[in-house]
């Protein structure tokens, strides 16, 4: 095991899968229809394979061990170093990356008809940036592939989005980038400081409460905005809706995740004093994002914003929990993050299944499907259960226990986010009830089909994967105790 | 700073002047190079153009390893100390000659088809190489203007060089006005530091005002770093650069943007850290205002342009702001960075203005706008894959190599302690991103235009080719790092 680099694998395996794709019709000069065909593939089969590598990797990761396994470390750039590693933090994640992934190139299979040997190059790519993320244990490397998600990701929604897509990929980029940035001086400060980019040995070192203030605040500008927290959350609605399907089940599933694991492994670890000053003022923000953006989400007429913006209250809860400091805080937050990236990947595709159907996302236009798609209908109840965080799906569990973390810390900014369970209920039941229950009013909803067995064959790994982490939780938790006590720990020693 | 070695005239014996001349090799060979191949081209005529150039990219590309592998391990100044030759000067010169020869090699189709392939067009390039080499080796004030004016003066020629187009004797004629009232200025200030130190010689410069800091030196680095400025195309001293690159013919634009750029960049530093070490506080405040001009008029004025040519010049004014970031960062953590980012940006911008030469109709036209690279994606993907890595290289995107440059200028700005430079420089890639976003949008995201269509027939093949493997190169060069710091510590 210990010659086998299997995080360089999971990393480089889709980029060179990528490039295999891009070059595909420059090899063979056979017509556009069997390059599509054999891009679709190769796409699916390097993410099934890279799926089992991760669940593998993901089996043999030692639970009891608190430090980083499975390290690669070389020489790169002078002091910059290829060091890769994982911990309790990162593998789920990883393993949620992969798990995510041939379920969205099987979403697309039908559903994106131009430009297929892009389309599959651009997500293998993505997809290797974002294992890299999870994986780097180099402050630099960390940021490339952070930063360099960048790219695809505006040639997805740019290229295969829809009507407004470019502004909207526009908006991604420039948001993102302004919030990068700023962690890029703040990362160039800390190298210069601490002489080292390692992310363990940053960790070890002790920067001064005041320079901790804007170290801090640099990487809250970054991680604010991809996670994304009120008020900077606004670029979030307009990507999603004009993504296609299978990039917003990344999107929410993988990409927002970023945000967290960066507050996890940088600003609890790095800034212990900062992140204990400004603690009330993330409360006070996640607080806002749960009860106001659920709100907004109220209001939507379009399924996908409705989503969109229900994902933003969920993030609230992730960085409840993580500010909290506590072990249920960190402990939940990592579940919430796993458990919405199923939940809102599965539903972003719920919303996919009928969007190829009837090309809109309007409210208004659908209602009363359960007649024509009964399981459609059960598939989509599941998942409105679960983003609203019924006992027995996952959403649940990082719910209470993100809840039960802030509780101990700031019962106002819990009982706050209680409030915004019940809100998230309101919403998605309504939901609910204007799109699949009531008569068929719409005329054109009289000939749609239920889902097809392609279809079936994408929710049975989601439905499986929420009812298990709802009822079994405590495999999640197994993986990543021993690095979230460690890291609370640390947080308290901080300040004994 | 390590003393550097100088020969002096009174040691001067018939074995020293050769050994002296071992130093001068790369620019030896360049002039006895440009020489012969005047004469071949006086034989071939304008029938041998193509000959010609590629006799000029081997000149320049073996005048450029001389000067590799030949570097002395420590600087050695030559002829009375009025010529430089260290790692500094050898790492800029291999970079001005890769960017040279591959700007000449991206003329040839060009020409051809404009009907002005003429010898002439090579060996000025050739000419203009050497007057660059002379910049960044220059150690006195004599040899400053001299490489300045001989570089400059090709440049007037070969803006002008479709003479029969009244847009590119125009941007000859404003460049020669312009460029002759900054060489005037540069001259000025050569003259008021040579009265106020006694010397022309960068060294003794350094040691009379480290002694004595009197008002007229002052004057006199002002002027010369406002010449230079000139030169490099700095705000607030920019004003010709957009109407050049846009009249000057495409493979002539290619060639300032990229090369000479370096050469200005080289120097302006080697004046500061050099010349006048002492002097810190100064310059230090000349750069950081041109600096924050640079960026801000390079990001801004950008947005408006609808020319591509005339939106890679405000991107090289930009750019140009980010380098004189670097020169402000002072001679213990400036040269690095400076040198990383100006070898990638040199590079980059050949790439960039490859593009544009490909940039062609059915119908033969040259359509100069960013509309006409809508849908290139569709009529020419791998050309738009490259054109994409190098714009996302210019914006700074990991992980392509455009990173590497800002990321060692932030961290130059953050040891210097110049942090809300790093912020303005921030800013102004932000600003720069949507400009560059908006060509990348162009050609993915628009639908393509029948007319407007460039082909990827055999003549733009070589444009092609160049452009691709320098976008390979932009991938892979992220080893520079080392080099940049080995010619770069001669400094401090």
């Amino acid at each position: 095991m210990d010659t086998l680099p299997i995080l360089s694998i999971l990393t480089w395996l889709p980029a060179i899968a990528a490039v295999l794709i891009l070059f595909l019709p420059q090899l063979i000069k056979s017509p556009e229809a069997a390059r599509a065909s054999a891009a679709r593939w190769i796409a699916l089969f390097t993410t099934l394979i890279v799926f089992v590598l991760a669940a593998w990797m993901t089996v043999a990761f030692d639970e009891t061990n608190s430090g980083y396994q499975f390290v690669e470390r070389a020489n790169w750039y002078g002091m910059i170093q290829y060091h890769l590693g994982i911990d309790g933090i990162s593998v789920l994640l990883i393993l949620l990356t992969a798990f995510l992934m041939p379920l969205c190139i099987l979403a697309s299979w039908t559903a994106i008809e131009k430009r297929v040997v892009e389309y599959m190059a651009a997500f293998l790519l993505l997809q290797s940036l974002m294992i890299g993320v999870f994986c780097a244990l180099d402050i630099v490397l960390f940021y490339i592939f952070f930063e360099a998600g960048l790219i695809p990701m505006y040639l997805i929604i740019g290229i295969w989005g829809g009507k407004n897509r470019v502004y909207a990929a526009y908006k991604f980029f420039l948001y993102t980038l302004l919030g990068s940035l700023l962690l890029l001086v703040a990362v160039a400060w800390m190298v210069v400081t601490a002489k080292t980019t390692s992310i363990p040995d940053l960790q070890a070192f002790a920067f001064s409460p005041a320079v901790q203030t804007w170290l801090w605040l640099a990487f809250f500008a970054s991680f604010a905005v991809k996670m994304p927290m009120w008020p900077v959350h606004t670029w979030l609605p307009d990507a999603h809706v004009e993504a296609p399907t299978a990039g917003s089940v990344i999107l929410a599933g993988v990409l927002l995740k970023m945000g967290g694991y960066g507050f996890l492994r940088f600003a609890l670890p790095m800034f212990p004093d900062a992140s204990n000053a400004f603690a009330p003022f993330i409360f006070a923000l996640s607080g806002i994002a749960i009860v106001y953006t659920s709100l907004v989400a109220f209001r939507q007429t379009d399924i996908k914003k409705l989503i969109a913006y229900s994902s933003v209250a969920h993030m609230g809860f992730v960085t409840m929990g993580i500010f909290s400091g506590n072990e249920q805080g960190v402990q939940g937050a990592i579940f919430q993050m796993i458990s919405h990236g199923v939940i809102s990947g599965a539903l972003f595709l719920c919303v996919g299944v009928i969007y190829d159907r009837m090309h809109t996302r309007e409210i208004a236009q659908y209602g009363g499907l359960v007649n024509r798609m009964p399981i459609y209908a059960a598939v989509f109840l599941l998942f409105t259960m679960g983003n609203v965080g019924l006992p027995g799906t996952s959403g649940f569990i990082g719910e209470i226990l993100t809840m039960q973390g802030a509780f101990n810390i700031d019962p106002v900014t819990a009982m706050v986010a209680a409030s915004g369970v019940i809100l998230s209920a309101a919403y998605m039941l309504t939901l609910y009830r204007k799109v699949i229950f009531g008569t068929i009013v719409n005329p054109a909803l009289n000939t749609i089909t239920d889902m097809n067995t392609r279809e079936i064959l994408i929710f049975i790994p989601l439905i499986a994967a929420a009812l298990f982490l709802g009822f079994q939780p405590n495999h999640v938790f197994d993986q990543t105790a021993i690095s979230a006590v460690a890291l609370v720990d640390a947080f308290h020693a901080h300040f004994k | 700073m390590s003393t550097p070695l100088t020969i002096t005239q009174a040691t001067m014996t018939p074995e020293l002047f050769l050994q002296q001349l071992l130093y001068v090799l790369p620019e030896l060979s360049l002039a006895i190079g440009a020489l012969i191949i005047v004469l071949v081209g006086a034989f071939v005529g304008d029938k041998g153009a193509r000959l010609v150039t590629w006799l000029c990219v081997a000149t320049i590309l073996v005048a450029g390893s001389m000067a590799i592998l030949h570097v002395p391990a420590k600087q050695i100044n030559v002829f009375s100390s009025s010529y430089a030759a260290d790692a500094f000067s050898a790492y800029a010169k291999m970079i001005i000659a890769l960017t040279a020869a591959s700007a000449l090699v991206l003329s040839i189709d060009f020409l051809a088809e404009k009907k002005i392939d003429k010898p002439e067009f090579p060996v000025l390039a050739l000419l203009a190489t050497l007057g660059m080499f002379i910049m960044v080796s220059a150690h006195d004030l004599i040899a400053l203007y001299v490489g300045v004016e001989m570089q400059s003066l090709c440049l007037y020629v070969l803006a002008a060089y479709a003479r029969d187009d009244a847009k590119s004797s125009e941007a000859g004629l404003k460049y020669f006005v312009l460029g002759a009232l900054s060489s005037g200025l540069l001259l000025y200030g050569c003259s008021l530091v040579y009265g106020f130190t006694g010397s022309v010689r960068f060294d003794v410069i350094a040691s009379q005002v480290q002694d004595h800091r009197s008002i007229g030196v002052i004057f006199g680095l002002v002027f010369i770093l406002c010449g230079l400025a000139f030169k490099m195309a700095a705000a607030p001293f920019h004003m010709w650069t957009p109407d050049v690159y846009e009249g000057s013919p495409t493979a002539a634009t290619a060639f300032f943007a990229s090369a000479p750029k370096v050469a200005a960049a080289a120097l302006f530093a080697r004046v500061c850290f050099e010349a006048f070490g002492s002097l810190q506080k100064d310059w230090q405040s000349i750069a950081i205002i041109m600096a924050i001009l640079s960026m801000g008029i390079g990001a801004l004025f950008a947005l408006q342009q609808t020319n591509i040519k005339r939106l890679l010049a405000y991107s090289s004014i930009a750019n140009m702001g980010y380098a004189l970031v670097a020169i402000a960062c002072g001679p213990i953590y400036g040269p690095k960075a400076l040198l990383v980012f100006i070898s990638i940006y040199a590079i980059t911008s050949v790439g960039l203005f490859g593009v544009v030469l490909s940039m062609r109709t059915t119908d033969g036209q040259r359509p100069e706008t960013i509309e006409a690279l809508s849908g290139l994606s569709r009529s020419n993907p791998l050309l738009s894959v490259a054109l994409t890595l190098l714009l996302f290289s210019v914006m700074g995107i990991p992980p392509l190599v455009g990173f590497w440059g800002k990321w060692e200028i932030i961290l130059a700005t953050i040891s210097t302690g110049l942090i809300p430079l790093a912020v303005c420089l921030i800013l102004a890639s932000v600003v720069s991103a949507f400009y560059y976003l908006r060509i990348l949008k162009t050609v993915w995201f628009d639908a393509p235009r029948m007319a407007m269509m460039p082909v990827g027939v055999s003549t733009t093949l070589t444009l092609t080719g160049a452009t691709i493997i320098l976008a390979a190169l932009t991938v892979v060069i992220g080893f520079v790092g080392s080099a940049a710091e080995l010619a770069g510590a001669g400094f401090h």
